[in-house]
């Protein structure tokens, strides 16, 4: 050990990531790359409309083997996916349609061919004959008053309603300020890379039913295929390959996975389906649709002294498993007071049935809507007290000194300090410069303008927050499998999956922390629930924490084994012998970390008498010390210059000031920030699925659903604190999910400040031209309407 | 989406293709650069019985001096009219114009003459080339014919060009030094299809003016057209709102709006000295 420079590549290193070799040089391994001989493709059919019932579905004269409908799948369950809150409704999500459609895209039938296209020829050619009933398009509309019944067994079209309130009568009644705002968020479509895509077929030698599929949560879907086909969970082995991009899309049970699964099951042989962009526009159409009325209780300082809200989410047409119909509303109530102190609050929350694709958690989840909602009232407040936004919104941020913080609503925050990130942010934007330049502006038609947002990200979510709902599942102890290889290298198996997080290079930093052993002989298997321990998988930002706190545990019990061996070795005592940088150093010699595991495998003879036979492969797990979420934060400021002829907004600026806790790789902190802000950016200025009073969706291509591109995302500055959690191994919280959160808030912010001067404030997203003309006509009309006679 | 089986053909020079669009019965397609037919047939928009790759064939490629105009060979890329290197860098108009076509993966594989015969109205060629007084060269088994840029659609998707007729060059007329060029679209994003456009050329008696990205064919506005020949006092904003009505009158309030702004920032470029 002389003369080596030790190279960091533990916690808090920015080392390239492993898995980027074979991403870059077009080396991935995606569903739709696996060739398998007699391999057939399927192709769905779907429905057209958005409500009616089915009268009968014709298939093709002689083709009548290669396509099946719901009663073909015989003894496949329907999904349910319910809730034990009380009120809550259940329905059955049928893996193909039975007896009604209710959305266009819901999948009617499936046919198979030797290619897919002529799998689509044969779908051409499969003829419904439907009934069309009204369809179910308006959530608010529906609330109030039900038009057709989706589901039939119900009295109206809610999953579930909520109310929580806490003191709102007694501040409504004497607060000096109050501020009524209501806020819309288009129906989005999360748009990975890479759709869903299944190939299933059956493994004779091992009596089981492989599943290919594109997941974030593999052993989830172990389990629910198993238990949708009605088969023991050990005959399913689902394997996710290389899966491009998840982003809540890819958490659920998909009914194109059973469907395939029944096929290979069935037909004992292998069986595909790609999603292609046109279906994932169409039916994927499933996330974001939130409506906010909020009035906010203040006094002439802008200080909140109560919050009350009614929150309405367009849940589609069925309950989705595990995260069911509900899971945005109900995270939406919880969470709307966000980073703020509100003495007072009452959330009722309706989370309503309609023919649209059902809702699914999309990075940021609810938080994206009520930041949305949120950061939008704390501006309406200032400008009704006549103060700067920041200030309004920092004199309400809960203090470092009040942390760990009960919200109003209950939620534990561990730790943070807000002030210092809206500090940051406010700093770095130059609030001044920018007033100047917006004065400079303020007679031409380009008009400047500032906008902040806060947000909290509840990360690693767990046991207690799923068990108290009654989801259809809940997390535990996440767990890991760690063990050396006969030559000294380390393999980590985790049951959470990486499609972007690059937790093949981050996790491999933690075990080498831990072990000193080099990144390079370091292999994170994941994607395989025949190779990985049992896990709920990846979703609300909770892998890094969960899957990277088993990796410790199950780290520092290897490293007590390879202790004792390395004692023995060294002749002194286990306690005389110290692990720096993958060398044990004894009292009087030093062995590497590789020679003691190649002694337990190759040189047993060396052992002493006594060891743990057990070996250098150990399962451990995790789970925080406080299991109801690590709260991530930060702040976004956008300055923005919106022409008001045309109604086009530039981002002219954007800071970014976040804090995750330790961060492992702070690179990959970077990556996940930069690319959720992308996809909040989307969010605010393009992202949109419209629908027609049929239930059409309008925007069937990327042609006419627009996703930010280069061009569209501006160059932005970035700010880290680290303020570590006290519940988790390195003080680590997640980070997957932030950066899409508040982006829509800090744009229309900055908007409204821009268009103050004129009386124009926008409320829903995007940001189209159409939007921001009408509301300034809308501004001009009312400027008209008041000038004295 | 994945295309209906389709025959594919590579015939080895224009008579060839026109001879197998006839032979198709009204069931051939052209494919050039298929930046817009590889979509279509993708989406089973399109379901032709045979795609005649006209793609390879060099009397399409070619651009050259005429004197009082250029001829742009059909299928020259927009790419190439971007890049400039060809005799067409001295006008102004169509290398920018070609600049802004979609992405540039689109650019290096997109036709001029696709574009045209594809008639989308939000394209960009049938716009500035309408504006630029363009005319089309075209092949049929009956012969050759000439359409003018600004008579060849007829309204979305549909031209008036005949199955069996293939455009085989542009003819661009050489601008005077004195005239001058506006063009001005709004997208969304980069590289979007515009949600409206607006193209301007001031050229004295020859100036002319079109919207382009309404629901049908590029729409003129003469009395606009005869304003800048004039070289009248400046234009308005509630003159360029009532030429749009005019020219438009179909539209909406807002997006009233929306066309007289794009008009006011292509004026603008063209009414620079």
């Amino acid at each position: 050990m002389t003369g080596e420079v030790e190279r960091h590549d533990g916690i808090g290193a920015s080392v390239l990531r492993k898995e980027d070799d074979r991403f870059l040089r077009g080396r991935g391994c995606y569903v739709g790359d696996i060739a398998m001989p007699g391999l057939r493709e399927v192709a769905f059919v779907r429905s057209p409309v958005a409500h009616a019932a089915i009268r009968a579905i014709h298939k093709p004269a002689g083709a009548e083997a290669a396509v099946f409908t719901r009663q073909d799948l015989a003894g496949v369950r329907s999904v349910q996916a319910n809730l034990k809150l009380p009120g809550f409704k259940p329905s059955d999500y049928p893996p193909l349609a039975e007896g009604k459609v209710r959305f266009v895209g819901e999948a009617v039938a499936l046919c198979v061919a030797a290619t897919r296209a002529q799998a689509e020829d044969l779908a051409e050619r499969v003829v419904l004959d439907l009934d069309e009933l009204p369809a179910v398009v308006d959530a608010l509309a529906e609330r109030a008053a039900p038009s057709a019944l989706l589901h039939e067994k119900w009295q109206d079209n809610l999953f579930l309603k909520t109310e929580f309130d806490k003191g709102i009568a007694a501040v409504a009644a004497n607060a000096p300020v109050t501020v009524t705002r209501e806020y819309r968020l288009a129906r989005q479509v999360m748009n990975p890379l890479e759709g869903k895509a299944v190939l299933a077929h059956w493994d004779d030698r091992v009596d089981q039913l492989v599943v290919h599929t594109s997941t974030q949560v593999p052993h989830m879907i172990r389990t629910a295929v198993a238990e949708h086909l009605g088969i023991e969970q050990r005959r399913v082995r689902v394997i996710t390959p290389d899966v491009g991009g998840g982003f809540g899309y890819k958490c659920v049970l998909q009914p194109e996975e059973l469907c395939i699964a029944w096929l290979a099951l069935t037909f004992k042989k292998p069986f595909r389906w790609i999603e292609d962009r046109r279906e994932h526009l169409i039916s994927g159409a499933n996330c974001r649709e939130h409506h906010y009325r909020v009035t906010a209780y203040a006094d002439r300082q802008g200080k909140l002294l109560g919050l009350d809200a009614e929150i309405t989410v367009d849940a589609g047409a069925y309950s989705i498993w595990p995260f069911t119909a509900c899971l945005e509303a109900t995270m939406a109530g919880r969470h709307l007071p966000g980073p703020y102190v509100v003495p007072a609050y009452r959330a009722r929350t309706f989370s309503v049935a309609t023919n649209k694709p059902p809702i699914v958690p999309y990075r940021g989840v609810a938080r994206t809507g009520i930041s949305f909602a949120m950061e939008l009232t704390i501006d309406a407040v200032a400008r009704a007290v006549g103060r700067e936004p920041w200030q309004v919104r920092r004199e309400n941020l809960v203090p470092e000194s009040a942390m760990p913080y009960t919200s109003v609503a209950g939620n534990l925050y561990d730790s943070g300090n807000y002030q210092k990130s809206l500090d940051l942010a406010v700093g770095d934007i130059d609030v001044p410069a920018v007033r100047a330049r917006q004065a400079r502006a303020a007679t031409s038609n380009r008009l400047i303008g500032v906008g902040f947002a806060n947000y909290i990200e509840m990360t690693a979510h767990g046991t207690a927050l799923f068990a108290a709902a009654g989801y259809p599942f809940t997390p535990g102890f996440e767990q890991a499998a760690v063990r050396f290889t006969p030559d000294g290298g380390l393999e980590v198996r985790v049951g959470v999956h990486s499609h972007g997080q690059g937790m093949e290079t981050s996790l491999a930093q933690i075990a080498h922390e831990e072990l000193g052993v080099p990144i390079a002989d370091i292999a994170v298997v994941h994607g395989d629930t025949a190779l990985t321990p049992f896990s709920t998988g990846t979703y609300a930002s909770r892998s890094i924490t969960m899957a990277g706190g088993a990796v410790v545990q199950a780290c520092r019990r290897l490293k007590e084994r390879l202790t004792v061996i390395a004692a023995h070795l060294l002749q002194c005592a286990p306690a005389e012998v110290t692990l720096r940088g993958g060398v044990f150093y004894g009292t009087s010699g030093d062995i590497p970390v590789r020679e003691v595991a190649i002694t337990w495998y190759m040189y047993p003879q060396r052992l002493p008498a006594g060891i743990d036979g057990g070996g250098l492969e150990v399962t451990a797990g995790f789970k925080p010390k406080v299991d109801s979420g690590q709260y991530s934060y930060g702040t976004h400021a956008a300055v923005v210059e919106v022409d008001i002829d045309l109604g086009t907004v530039t981002i002219l600026d954007y800071v970014i000031a976040e804090d995750c806790g330790r961060r492992v790789n702070p690179m990959i902190v970077a990556g996940q920030t930069l690319g959720g802000a992308a996809q909040g950016i989307g969010t605010a200025m393009l992202e949109e699925m419209p629908f027609d009073a049929n239930g059409q969706p309008l925007a069937s291509t990327l042609a006419d659903y627009m996703l930010p591109s280069a061009t569209d995302v501006p160059p932005i500055r970035m700010h880290h604190i680290e303020t570590p959690s006290p519940n988790t191994e390195y003080g680590i919280k997640g980070v997957g999910e932030g950066g899409a959160i508040p982006p829509p808030a800090a744009i229309f912010n900055a908007v409204n400040d821009a268009l103050r001067p004129l009386g124009a404030e926008l409320t829903e997203t995007p940001l189209s031209p159409r939007r921001i003309l009408q509301a300034l006509a809308a501004a001009q009309a009312r400027r008209t309407d008041t000038v004295p006679a | 989406m994945k295309p209906v089986a389709f025959d594919y053909c590579r015939p080895p020079d224009v008579e060839a293709a026109i001879a197998a669009l006839r032979g198709a019965g009204g069931a051939g397609k052209l494919i050039a650069g298929g930046q817009s037919l590889g979509p279509m047939l993708n989406l089973r928009l399109a379901r032709p019985a045979l795609l005649i790759d006209i793609s390879g064939l060099p009397e399409l490629r070619e651009i050259r001096d005429l004197g009082a105009h250029w001829r742009i060979g059909a299928g020259v890329t927009h790419a190439e009219l971007e890049d400039g290197g060809t005799p067409l860098g001295a006008h102004g108009m169509v290398p920018e114009v070609a600049r802004q076509i979609a992405y540039r993966a689109i650019r290096n594989r997109g036709t001029v003459g696709g574009s045209l015969a594809h008639a989308d109205p939000a394209a960009d060629w049938p716009l500035a080339l309408a504006a630029c007084n363009a005319v089309l060269a075209v092949h049929g088994p009956r012969g050759s014919r000439e359409i003018a840029a600004a008579e060849l659609m007829i309204t979305a998707f549909t031209t008036v060009l005949e199955d069996d007729e293939i455009i085989v060059a542009i003819d661009l007329p050489k601008p005077r030094p004195a005239s001058r060029w506006g063009y001005f679209k709004l997208c969304r994003k980069v590289g979007e299809f515009p949600v409206a456009s607006a193209a301007v050329v001031r050229d004295g008696e020859a100036s002319r003016v079109f919207l382009g990205a309404l629901a049908d064919r590029p729409r003129p506005l003469p009395g606009l057209a005869r304003r800048i020949a004039q070289e009248a006092a400046p234009i308005d904003g509630a003159a360029l709102l009532q030429a749009v009505a005019e020219a438009a009158p179909e539209i909406d309030d807002i997006d009233r709006r929306i066309y007289a702004a794009c008009l006011a920032r292509a004026l603008d470029q063209a009414m620079r000295p």
